[in-house]
């Protein structure tokens, strides 16, 4: 945490002496009057300076938003990250040249940065951010391919009257499978495996 | 790549002072050797290796520009 002690003729002065050491504005800091100082007579005697300590807010959605630039970055350097945040979810939105080295194969790049930069987020703060990185559309797509993949799975499984088991993913893309084919009456899903290879499976209900 | 790791690691321990990465290089791969505080080996290896596997996925990824293969080893 970065903080400065700093001392001027009023406690103003001395506040805006520490913001200028900190480099940053009032309202990114926190103030502790240590001690307000006294004017004296005439300004000479029994002046006593005022004494503030003003600390650095640290916003961990912003260390988030550094820690996912510093990552990308690493990547490309022409990455940009929009956030985007409602409540306890936390939307980062990357983009930029490149965009296809950072999502990786099936996305595990892209999940990877995202299991990282949640374990950090949470690391700091007491409260729980439920986070999603997305970069160019990623998993609005990936939405899209998993329900034809599901659709086709539930076809397969009916047909051959035997269970189908998907691939690993992760907890997110498992809940769309289940909610695609919780309409689907032929079919019933359940997960499978202990996490990172847990799956889900699919099963013919005649 | 060292600067990576580091970068990945840091906030995720509690004595980032600690945090030591080893460049080796061998014939066919470079091997980076990361070492952190004992208290915070867990930190870095999370439950059931979750955590190294996301950073060695990372990693490597951000590796393949690179000429060799590589390596991430954990403690």
């Amino acid at each position: 945490m970065k903080q400065v002690t700093a001392s001027g003729q009023t406690v103003n002065d001395a506040v805006q002496s520490a913001l200028q050491q900190l480099n940053t504005t009032e309202d990114q800091v926190h103030i502790d009057i240590i001690d307000e100082g006294k004017k004296g007579m005439f300004g000479l005697f029994g002046a006593k300076r005022a004494i503030v300590k003003v600390t650095i807010k640290e916003d961990p959605i912003d260390q988030a938003k550094i820690y996912l630039k510093q990552i990308a970055h690493s990547f490309s350097n022409d990455v940009d990250v929009d956030v985007k945040r409602d409540g306890q979810n936390i939307r980062f939105d990357l983009s930029g040249e490149k965009i296809a080295m950072i999502i990786g194969k099936r996305g595990q790049t892209l999940n990877a940065i995202q299991h990282l930069v949640q374990v950090m987020l949470n690391r700091h703060t007491n409260e729980h951010f439920r986070i999603i990185i997305d970069a160019e559309g990623y998993r609005e797509r990936r939405q899209a391919t998993l329900e034809q993949l599901a659709q086709r799975l539930a076809d397969k499984a009916i047909k051959i009257k035997k269970h189908v088991a998907l691939e690993p993913m992760p907890s997110y893309e498992r809940k769309i499978i289940h909610s695609i084919l919780q309409d689907n009456h032929e079919v019933e899903t359940y997960s499978d495996g202990k996490e990172p290879n847990r799956h889900v499976v699919i099963k013919p209900l005649l | 790549m060292k600067a990576l790791i580091t970068t990945i690691v840091e906030p995720l321990v509690d004595h980032p002072e600690d945090i030591k990465v080893v460049e080796k290089e061998e014939p066919n791969k470079m091997v980076y050797h990361l070492t952190v505080n004992p208290e915070d080996v867990g930190k870095v290896i999370g439950k059931n290796g979750r955590i190294a596997k996301s950073i060695r996925t990372v990693v490597y990824a951000a590796g393949t520009n690179t000429k060799k293969r590589i390596y991430l080893d954990i403690m």
